[in-house]
């Protein structure tokens, strides 16, 4: 795109400035009306598994039920506490939205479509989901009240406790594709299952890290089962209680981005990202876009599908789960393949 | 122009943010402005190309050490006139520290302007393979040269661990005894519910 800009007689500097921010709008923009719709779809297939309608009066379907929502907290009154800590209370929402958006700077959404082509992309995606805890745990503590505290407690602990095993899930990735680039990951899965299908899910080692990546990645957007931090019949909603209007929709915004980010992930790391799921000449007439779009979908569907069906974890189990059955396995698992692609030769003759 | 621009502005916001720790009243706020610290820190790093160590830094010392840090000074119940009070007696202590950190500072710019160290030239073989990335010519260094150090550092932090999980481990003391996950899961509806079919104005013989 700066090129583009850069015919329009700019300075390579000028254009670079305006075609990245061009890059942000056409990325964060879109995004805003996935989120909106997203939601809508996550109640639609809620209600359909509870046997319900779900939402299905505003607009043909109840499509627009989103936009409503958010017309009526835009047109609420921003309450702030008196006892709260103010400047950390206002802010705690806007770094959960900032940081939501931020990781998508990284992500392709086809061989071209990516803002920052960047070599340490599944790093730096790793960085900025550490930091989606700040949010709540700013929310939790400016609040000054016990439930919103209680929840942020939680929500530093569960955070760093999945954190770790997605790091050594993630290492299993990066031995097979031998590079932290996302699109380079992307393109080391063509072909990857006997030269039929494209995605690391295909490998036997590599299907059951993915299992364990998909149930953390529920952990670690705070989703049903492991959604401790706004467990409603134990903490009222967590550390969301005291906020209300546009500061309470940037939480909630911020959190389907996140949820979203999470299936592209799942998409992008295992099951071939903007490649068609079979190694076929003709499906790569379709554009890279569709496909990865298509995949998203089918992870958040999964995600509400899990939502509708399984009941909350205890916070114990929480811990349990994620410190003494993940990390032993993807520990294992990082064994496991790095002796596998030294057995196979996978790095060349120096193995 | 813009690495110019980008640069006096990370380097400003880590001073500032670095000042406004130490003297931030609340500690939750000196916390948060630490995590301001690091990360344009990070920005400094990505300018000089060290991408990689620049998301370590945000991966390691953000996302896990700060929010350790936070998660601790939270549940802390700091009484401020107390710290107040201590410090007078610390003073002297206090001011001997700055001193001796004011003189490395000069002692580090004096040499600096001396001249460059003498480090001996690097050894054509001894060089790492020039990699597009910095990710990998680390990682060439690491496994290669500072094997040995690598290691041991990898194992002093093991024992360290260990030590700390050893030294805060206590054995439970509930009355209730332990749960046992496994037996949990191996319950089946049958053994552990019984139907029964009550007739009407009876009670049920449990």
């Amino acid at each position: 795109m700066t090129e583009f800009f850069q015919s329009l007689g700019m300075s390579y500097e000028w254009a670079w400035a305006v075609a990245t921010l061009a890059g942000i709008l056409l990325i964060a923009l879109p995004l805003m009306l996935a989120v909106a719709m997203i939601i809508y779809v996550d109640r639609k297939v809620w209600a359909a598994i509870n046997l319900r309608r779900g939402p299905n009066v505003v607009g043909p379907f109840g499509l627009l039920q989103s936009f409503a929502d958010g017309l009526k907290v835009f047109l609420q009154e921003t309450i702030i506490p008196s006892a709260a800590n103010k400047g950390i209370f206002i802010l705690a929402p806007i770094v959960t939205f900032t940081v939501a958006l931020a990781a998508w700077a990284v992500i392709p959404f086809s061989a071209t479509a990516v803002l920052a082509n960047i070599n340490v992309g599944l790093l730096y995606i790793l960085a900025i989901s550490s930091l989606s805890v700040y949010g709540v745990v700013m929310a939790g503590w400016a609040s000054n009240s016990k439930y919103p505290f209680f929840s942020a407690m939680r929500a530093a602990a569960q955070m760093i406790s999945y954190e770790v095993s997605i790091g050594f899930i993630l290492v299993g990735v990066v031995l097979y594709a031998g590079t932290f680039n996302l699109n380079e990951i992307v393109m080391a899965q063509k072909g990857h299952g006997l030269g039929i299908v494209n995605g690391f899910g295909f490998n036997l080692l590599l299907f059951p890290i993915w299992v364990m990546f998909f149930i953390s990645s529920l952990a670690e957007t705070q989703r049903v089962p492991f959604d401790l931090t706004e467990a409603e019949s134990e903490l009222v909603a967590g550390y969301q209680t005291e906020y209300s209007s546009m500061a309470f929709a940037l939480f909630w915004l911020g959190e389907y981005a996140n949820i979203l980010l999470m299936c592209m992930l799942n998409a992008i790391l295992f099951w071939g990202g903007w490649l068609p799921p079979i190694d076929w000449e003709p499906l790569y007439m379709v554009p890279g876009i569709v496909w990865i779009l298509l995949k998203t979908f089918f992870f958040f569907f999964m995600f509400s599908w899990v939502m509708a069906t399984v009941p909350r974890y205890r916070y114990d189990q929480l811990m349990r789960l994620g410190w003494k059955v993940f990390l032993p396995l993807s520990l294992l698992f990082v064994v496991l393949i790095s002796g596998y692609l030294m057995a196979t030769g996978h790095y060349g003759a120096a193995a | 122009m813009i690495q110019t621009i980008a640069f006096y502005m990370f380097a400003v916001l880590v001073i500032a943010s670095a000042v406004m720790v130490i003297t931030a009243r609340n500690p939750v706020h000196s916390v948060l402005w630490l995590i301001l610290a690091f990360f344009n820190a990070a920005g400094l790093m990505v300018l000089v190309g060290a991408e990689f160590i620049a998301m370590l830094l945000v991966i390691v010392y953000v996302g896990a050490v700060a929010v350790l840090f936070l998660f601790v000074v939270m549940m802390l119940d700091i009484d401020i006139a107390a710290m107040r009070a201590g410090f007078v007696k610390n003073a002297p202590l206090g001011l001997v520290i700055a001193l001796v950190l004011l003189a490395e500072l000069v002692l580090g710019v004096g040499a600096y302007r001396v001249g460059v160290m003498e480090l001996g030239t690097p050894m054509a073989s001894e060089a790492p393979a020039m990699m597009e990335s910095n990710t990998g010519a680390i990682g060439a260094l690491l496994y290669t040269k500072y094997l040995f150090l690598f290691e041991a550092a990898g194992i002093i932090l093991l024992v360290a661990m260990i030590g700390a999980i050893v030294l805060t481990h206590r054995p439970p003391k509930t009355t209730r005894g332990h749960q046992d996950i496994g037996k949990q899961n191996r319950r089946n509806p049958d053994e552990a519910t019984v139907m029964k079919q009550p007739i009407v104005g009876e009670g049920v013989e449990l």
